[in-house]
């Protein structure tokens, strides 16, 4: 009986003693999942007509921020057409509502032309694209993560790993969540009529 | 009887549209083969279809081919820890009696080098390489840069 005890009570320091490791060694590109621990993510990017964008211009609003590039060709048109649908969704509620797609391989998109790609999936949204430093840094404001890969096979001969879920940002700009990459546009639309 | 053929013809090519064509090779159907429409021809498209191996042998989807992309490839998106990536794919299993689906957020093809910019409405045809079935041409509609599918009544 005592046995099987300290058995289990060593299990137990095991179990604990591995969790608080995994804790500790969490890769630091994780993105962080919904949490209680508020934060103010910021930036201060250039827009298509080259003007910069501060994140403290758009208080009063809430923000739908996402991580792309627009050589994407799958998930990256996937969530910005959820996001024309919320936008339609919210009808007159709509100018409550910033939606803002950040690039994360600014360069190239500049290149290719980030107005005509956030307006073909809707008017109202607001591409960016900074420097490198300065993605990098917005990035890391975000906790978000983004990776350049060489890849043959595809245009240019390198490809953009990316967090490619959906940041819900308050009017305080306060991070309050994320929305999933494949999260419902009828999720999302909901969770911003709950809170206008 | 002229009459009869003609509405008959105009029923057929009024009712389904291309996307909701269906394929047969040997034990696979293949449907729902779509694209989306790209803004110009930098930008590379994307190809979607749902392959049904109805047979008792496994098949693999081992390459795709089509005069509207250079260099037509398949890739996977895949979503972990939060992150997406898209690895390219050298198949893609289609095992027997299953249903696998090119779909967004998936295995998709990835059509760099496009020839001309992908407009809504038209389509053009892609080669599909079977490691058993061998080849088909199919027609692939291509719908809205916003569709997330086509609209086809038997659509899942």
């Amino acid at each position: 009986m005592r046995f099987s005890t300290l058995r289990i009570l060593l299990w137990a320091a095991a179990l604990t003693a591995s969790a608080a490791f995994a804790v500790a060694n969490w890769p630091s590109r994780t993105p962080s999942q919904p949490t209680e621990m508020a934060f103010v993510p910021k930036f201060a990017l250039a827009d298509a007509a080259g003007g910069t964008r501060k994140s403290e211009e758009f208080r009063g609003k809430f923000q739908l921020v996402f991580f792309g590039f627009t050589n994407c060709p799958d998930v990256c048109p996937t969530t910005l057409s959820e996001v024309a649908q919320v936008m339609e969704g919210l009808g007159s509620d709509a100018e409550s509502v910033q939606p803002i797609f950040i690039s994360v391989d600014p360069e190239r998109d500049r290149r290719l032309g980030l107005a005509e790609y956030t307006n073909a999936f809707h008017p109202s949204i607001i591409g960016l694209a900074g420097s490198e430093a300065e993605t990098e840094a917005v990035a890391r404001s975000f906790k978000v993560y983004f990776m350049r890969n060489d890849d043959k096979t595809v245009p240019g001969g390198y490809s953009m790993s990316h967090s490619p879920a959906l940041y819900l940002i308050g009017p305080d700009g306060d991070w309050l969540r994320q929305f999933s990459y494949g999260t419902p546009a009828a999720e999302i639309l909901a969770d911003l009529q709950s809170r206008l | 009887m002229k009459a009869l053929i003609l509405s008959v013809l105009l029923a057929v090519s009024a009712v389904p549209t291309l996307a909701c064509e269906t394929f047969t090779l040997g034990d696979l159907t293949i449907e729902h083969a779509w694209s989306r429409a790209t803004i110009g021809a930098d930008r590379p498209g994307v190809f979607y279809v749902e392959i049904t191996n109805n047979g008792s042998t496994d098949d693999a989807l081992i390459g795709i081919a089509t005069p509207a992309a250079g260099m037509p490839m398949l890739h996977q998106t895949v979503v972990m820890d939060g992150v997406a990536t898209m690895p390219h794919s050298m198949s893609i299993p289609v095992p027997a009696g299953q249903n696998v689906q090119l779909a967004p957020g998936s295995y998709h093809g990835m059509l760099t080098g496009l020839t001309a910019a992908l407009k809504e409405g038209n389509s053009f045809p892609v080669a599909l390489t079977f490691q058993n079935a061998g080849e088909i041409v199919v027609n692939v509609e291509v719908l809205s840069l916003r569709a997330e599918g086509p609209d086809c009544e038997d659509a899942n």
